[in-house]
């Protein structure tokens, strides 16, 4: 019986590997693809797409290209900076939204809260126009302002619906604590809770960062002067309407890859839990 | 250290009314303990003392202050939680201190300050740990000695015992009354167990449903108890509450399913014939009594304790319970002769609860 039921498990797992196993050659197939096929001249990648680069088949010339054409160190930059100052505000005011919804008492606290939360079901691109013509009436066109003030807005009604369910587990006797020690209530948000719902900060902005990224509808519409253009739109100088560079595409598409997973590392060392084993019972 | 007073204070959540004018004095140095059932409003009251919560109405006075518009921190107290609240990204040195710290206290006091609470709870070997890596009792010590550094006027305990087990319990129950006979800071104490109440207190403060019941000393409240329900409250086993009714042929008694119960002269005075009440008497004021003196009945559980033997026993419909210091021999379903101790018996108006 014992035996039996120990060799079941073991399929049982052996079948969960596979799948797993399966799943993951699946997401990163694409992946692995674009990397190996930017290192390999032009007549290489249509010759035989899934090969490795040989010393045949090897050619930086993608890179080269998006390295002399264009302004592509200035696109990273401005699409780094950009995502990076998006998450910044998107945390710092949703958590800060939550805060004040799961801590203090004040009229209408589960309306406002709702009414934050809708943003999750209505996709902001729907105001394009409105939000244009806000940006075109109040001069920040072609201002890396206005983009990370539009994902702002994208990234707040998530951010405040995960953080208040977070925040109102924190415990309560730990903030009454701190107000007895003498915190004020900036040092006790801070202070207290932000460290204890760091995972789901890490959470939160994994979540945000992936579409900010990944952008180029508004990019293309609020900010596609050459000084302003990000990382996604700069690549589309690549994209012809007869022929593409593909070298340069893939090329581009893999250093694009690099800061997201710098990023994504970043965020996943704060998603280990246990920080708040102890603190209280 | 302080004396605090709370002068007729009510609140209210909304329309949920949770306190409804209680005024308690609590003299400098005292160890008062608030007791109740869940719900009757006891953390409620220590937490407007300590400024977590506003004050609905009245006033709280800690020293010759009214502090019902004073913030927690201004108000000179020290709060050790349930769930002991410890800074769960600071050692236990830096927990000790932080408090001292924010009030911009020189280092050399602090570490004084610290340095005598380490040795008093006997935490040197834990200064270095964080909270995760410290057991129930060590964390609820570290949250004890982060209340003492303060060195404040007024120590206010939420339950802090409720999350240990049985054993830690008692240990840190001493513990905890030793420290008050050392420090000699005026305390307030809030549990739902009795047993904490009678132990620690050199006062309890009995609340149900937002009121204060009865306050006194421990034996005070056991041997006197104003009202039915302190009656029923304190004490384990509970006292045995029955109704019966005033008789007055052949002098006075309390008829209880046709056995004669009976009250002490000086309670006569006050009885009428027909009159209802509830007869009480604590489990351990029954003896072993006769077939004229005595009431009968049938014993259904005997649980020996080792000390003492609690004997459950069936009474008419009633379900009583006797404690025996002496050893007897019962058998279950056995029927026996019981006798109260007519000194100790008190009797309570059905209806008010009062005592008569």
């Amino acid at each position: 019986m014992a035996v039996s039921r120990a060799r079941r498990n073991r399929v049982a797992e052996l079948g969960a590997h596979v799948i797993l196993l399966t799943f993951t050659v699946i997401a990163l197939f694409p992946v692995i693809l674009i990397v190996i096929n930017s290192f390999k001249s032009k007549r290489a990648i249509f010759r035989d797409p899934v090969a490795l680069p040989n010393a045949e088949t090897f050619d930086l010339v993608g890179y080269t290209t998006v390295f002399t054409q264009g302004n592509f160190p200035l696109y990273f930059w401005n699409s780094l900076s950009v995502t990076v100052a998006s998450l910044f505000f998107v945390l710092l005011f949703g958590a800060m939204a939550a805060f004040a919804l799961s801590e203090y008492k004040f009229p209408f606290n589960r309306l406002t809260g709702l009414y934050l939360a809708l943003g999750i079901m209505i996709p902001i691109r729907l105001g394009t126009i409105g939000i244009l013509k806000l940006m075109v009436a109040t001069g920040l066109v072609n201002t890396p302002w206005a983009l990370i003030l539009v994902y702002t807005a994208q990234g707040l009604p998530l951010s405040i619906f995960i953080l208040s369910e977070f925040m109102a587990v924190v415990s309560k006797d730990l903030k009454a604590a701190g107000r007895i020690d003498g915190l004020s209530e900036y040092a006790i948000f801070f202070q207290l809770v932000l460290p204890l719902v760091r995972p789901a900060l890490a959470t939160v902005g994994v979540f945000t960062m992936i579409p900010i990224w990944n952008d180029l509808w508004f990019p293309l519409i609020l900010a596609p002067s050459e000084a302003t253009k990000t990382l996604t739109l700069g690549a589309q100088v690549f994209v012809g309407q007869f022929t593409n560079n593909w070298n340069a595409i893939l090329a581009a598409m893999t250093l694009a890859i690099i800061p997201v997973i710098f990023l994504y590392v970043l965020f996943s060392r704060q998603l280990i839990r246990g920080l708040t084993a102890g603190a209280v019972k | 250290m302080a004396r605090v007073e709370i002068r007729d204070v009510w609140k209210a959540f909304g329309p949920v009314k949770v306190i409804h004018g209680v005024s308690v004095d609590i003299v400098d140095g005292d160890f008062v303990v608030l007791v109740g059932p869940s719900g009757c409003g006891k953390s409620t009251l220590l937490r407007m003392i300590a400024g977590l919560e506003t004050i609905g109405s009245g006033e709280i006075a800690i020293g010759e202050t009214v502090v019902n518009h004073l913030p927690p921190k201004d108000r000179d107290i020290a709060m050790v939680f349930q769930s002991y609240a410890l800074y769960p990204h600071m050692k236990v040195a830096e927990n000790l201190s932080f408090s001292l710290k924010l009030r911009k206290i020189e280092q050399s006091v602090i570490d004084e300050r610290v340095a005598a609470a380490t040795e008093i709870l006997g935490l040197e070997p834990y200064l270095g740990r964080y909270p995760r890596q410290l057991s129930g009792g060590q964390r609820q010590r570290v949250a004890m000695g982060r209340a003492i550094v303060r060195d404040p006027q007024v120590f206010l305990f939420d339950e802090p015992l409720s999350n240990l087990d049985a054993k830690l319990r008692v240990q840190m129950r001493a513990e905890i009354k030793r420290l008050h006979q050392r420090l000699g800071t005026t305390t307030i104490f809030v549990t739902h167990d009795q047993v904490e109440a009678m132990t620690m207190a050199d006062k309890i403060v009995v609340m149900n449903d937002g009121v204060v019941e009865q306050m006194g000393t421990p034996l005070d409240l056991y041997d006197n108890p104003c009202n039915l329900f302190v009656a029923g409250f304190i004490g384990s086993p509970a006292t045995n509450l029955i109704e019966g009714v005033v008789s007055t042929d052949n002098g006075c008694a309390v008829m209880i399913n046709g056995a004669r119960l009976p009250v002490t002269k000086e309670l006569e005075g006050r009885l009428s014939e027909g009159q209802k009440v509830i007869y009480g008497f604590r489990p351990e004021h029954l003896e072993l009594g006769g077939e004229e003196n005595g009431f009968l009945s049938t014993v259904s559980v005997v649980e020996p304790t080792g000390p003492e033997t609690h004997v459950v026993l069936q009474f008419g419909e009633k379900e009583i319970v006797a404690i025996f210091r002496e050893r007897h021999d019962f058998g279950v379903g056995q029927e026996i002769y019981l006798r109260p101790r007519v000194g100790n018996v008190r009797l309570f108006d059905p209806q008010s609860g009062d005592l008569v």
